[in-house]
């Protein structure tokens, strides 16, 4: 029981760092992004590519990854995505699928259909005791501990900088910031590339703990989307709540059979949706 | 000055006209042309039916939905249990399995209803994905690697064949009859203001939220229909074919390439999703990359899509579905008239 919660846990929060970008971007300009999963399996293969380069080293590899995900994104947002911007949804919602569908035989085309996964060394193997006969892997405790400190970091930059109240600003109403003298283009773009970061560091994450492949991208992004909703859009807090009961209730599901991890956290979303429809902590609504 | 409310053309009654000797020559298709031809026109018309009712939810009820695969599957799948397990001739089973949908349709759109715009379309596919898994687990229909439908053995091929052809053939001309019928209705005009603007329509009374429930459960009927059909032309059927979220793919594809919340809109683009896959899909990956690629171009530039242009070039629109209010008392060319678009 306690080995199903610890491991539950831990998968919350991959699936906390899937969703934080998903999050982010809706929240700052109501774009939902249906290429979120397949940015993180493309993230996951440019970490990847980029390893060998680097001497092999995850670490390096993250630390020259990032940084391009954030041109990236910012590029991604300027030149196309603020272009679908407006009332109506649907334009966003009709780019970010087509983009979704470009990306995912992109890569089926460079990397082929076999998964990939990233060589981490020691670190896969490494495991620490946490008393009593409970161990945990050092890799998926670290993973928590990024997921625990991006949503931390988040939920400051968007409470305490100018940066923050910026993307407050444009998501309450661009107009009246447009006015104060913000560039909303601008503080889109930068929202989009912090997004991309986080969604590059899941990328870096799940390429190390399991395998990327070209066709995962859709499934990553329900992952990302029910922790959103589950624990209410607008707070990064309850993002990463939602995360942790995901993972758990996956982990509950693997438990009764392996065929129904997945199925089983589609069936709890779907509850949280029935009993509260606006998440465990809500704070703005759509 | 009097005033007319003009509803269709000398063009679009031409076209009309046109449309129905066009489906009188097809309906004798099966007395010369060739098998493969009727194969091919069941597929595209499960396409058709399929991305018309994406149309009718995207484009008009600004439901942007990636999951009505769920229906798409479901009628599929209510069919061949229907046939293989009950007994019912398949054929009889399209209408009942698109019922099926329709009524499956009402608790789903509680549960789909609850989000808004994106988020919506994102939990309907995460809906879709709940029956696939749901049906993978159900033996008596195959599982996860599905089934044959064994109910149509003991008929001839040739027999098949032109019978799923002509069903397919009435199942289009009832849906595009349908669509048309009710866009021009009361109803139709309360669901295209709806589209031109949610605030002003239910400032004059339109019920916004019933008329976007009765959209979403007459789409799943028509996705349902789509999918029974299919699944009897292509006599067999797995819960990833089934549930694939590449069918709202496609139909994104063709609604947006023929225009959205236009109805011509969805068939202009089948019939160009049709050539583009008879010959370019041999380049794979890369045509599906183009077909994305497409989508995203005529989304940001071409809105209108080749439905819009084909209209605008031809002066008049070619199934009308709005009123357009003539200031005036004799009768002019309705070009160079002052029009005022009916909005109500």
């Amino acid at each position: 029981m306690t080995e199903t919660l610890i491991q539950g846990l831990l998968l919350g929060g991959l699936y906390c760092l899937f969703s934080l970008g998903l999050s982010l971007m809706f929240g700052v300009m109501r774009l939902t992004n249906i290429a979120q999963g397949d940015f993180i399996v493309a993230g996951g293969f440019a970490a990847i590519c980029i390893a060998p380069l680097v001497g092999g080293s995850p670490l390096l590899a993250g630390l020259v990854l990032l940084p391009l995900a954030f041109g990236a994104g910012y590029l991604l947002q300027r030149g196309l995505l603020n272009r679908t911007l407006g009332k109506d949804p649907l334009p966003s919602l009709v780019v970010t699928f087509g983009l979704s569908i470009v990306i995912q035989n992109l890569l089926l085309e460079v990397f082929s259909a076999s998964p990939r996964s990233l060589e981490s060394g020691e670190l896969s193997t490494g495991s620490l005791s946490l008393g009593g006969d409970i161990v945990v892997g050092t890799l998926p405790l670290l993973i928590f501990v990024a997921a625990l400190a991006a949503t931390v970091g988040l939920q400051l930059l968007f409470a305490r900088t100018p940066l923050g109240r910026a993307f407050r600003a444009v998501s309450d109403d661009r107009e009246v910031a447009e006015l104060m003298g913000v560039r909303s283009a601008h503080v889109y773009a930068l929202a989009t590339a912090l997004a991309t970061v986080l969604i590059a560091l899941a990328g870096l994450f799940q390429g190390l703990r399991t395998t990327v492949s070209p066709a995962d991208g859709p499934l990553l992004l329900l992952f990302a989307f029910e922790s959103v909703i589950i624990g209410g859009m607008g707070s990064f807090w309850g993002t990463f709540v939602g995360a942790m009961v995901l993972g758990v209730s996956q982990q509950v599901g693997f438990g009764f059979d392996p065929g129904w991890g997945v199925w089983f956290g589609h069936l709890v979303f779907l509850a949280v949706l029935v009993v509260r429809p606006n998440g465990l902590f809500p704070k703005t609504k759509g | 000055m009097g005033a007319t409310v003009i509803r269709s053309t000398r063009g679009s009654k031409a076209v009309l006209a046109g449309a129905v000797v066009a489906v009188v020559v097809a309906a004798s298709l099966p007395l010369w042309g060739e098998s493969s031809w009727m194969r091919e026109f069941v597929e595209i018309s499960c396409y058709l039916i399929f991305a018309m009712m994406w149309n009718l939810l995207a484009g008009y009820g600004g439901m942007v939905s990636v999951g009505q695969q769920a229906f798409f599957g479901l009628g599929g799948y209510v069919m061949l249990a229907l046939g293989n397990l009950y007994g019912v001739n398949p054929f009889l089973a399209i209408p009942i399995a698109a019922a099926v949908a329709a009524l499956a349709s009402l608790p789903v759109s509680k549960l789909a209803f609850r989000l808004q715009g994106g988020y919506f379309s994102i939990g309907t596919w995460v809906i879709a994905e709940v029956f696939r898994l749901s049906i993978a687990n159900v033996s008596a229909v195959g599982g996860g690697s599905g089934t044959s439908l064994t109910a149509l053995r003991g008929i001839s091929r040739s027999v098949r064949e032109s019978t799923t052809y002509w069903v397919a053939l009435a199942c289009v001309v009832a849906s595009v009859a349908l669509v048309y019928v009710f866009l021009r209705s009361k109803e139709g005009l309360a669901l295209q203001a709806i589209r031109d603007s949610e605030v002003a329509a239910e400032s004059q009374g339109i019920g916004v939220e019933r008329m976007k429930l009765a959209v979403y459960v007459v789409a799943a009927f028509g996705c349902g229909m789509a999918g029974a059909l299919y699944f009897v032309s292509n006599l067999r059927i797995s819960p990833d074919a089934a549930f694939g979220v590449d069918w709202t793919a496609f139909a994104i594809f063709i609604v947006m390439i023929g225009g959205i919340g236009r109805i011509e809109g969805p068939v202009i683009g089948a019939i160009v999703f049709w050539a583009l896959n008879k010959f370019c899909s041999d380049y794979g990956t890369w045509y599906q990359l183009g077909l994305g690629l497409l989508a995203i171009v005529m989304t940001l530039f071409f809105r209108e899509g080749l439905g819009g242009f084909l209209n605008r070039r031809l002066g008049f629109d070619m199934l009308p579905t709005r009123r357009i209010l003539k200031l005036g008392a004799e009768p002019v060319a309705l070009k160079s008239q002052p029009v005022v678009e009916a909005r109500v």
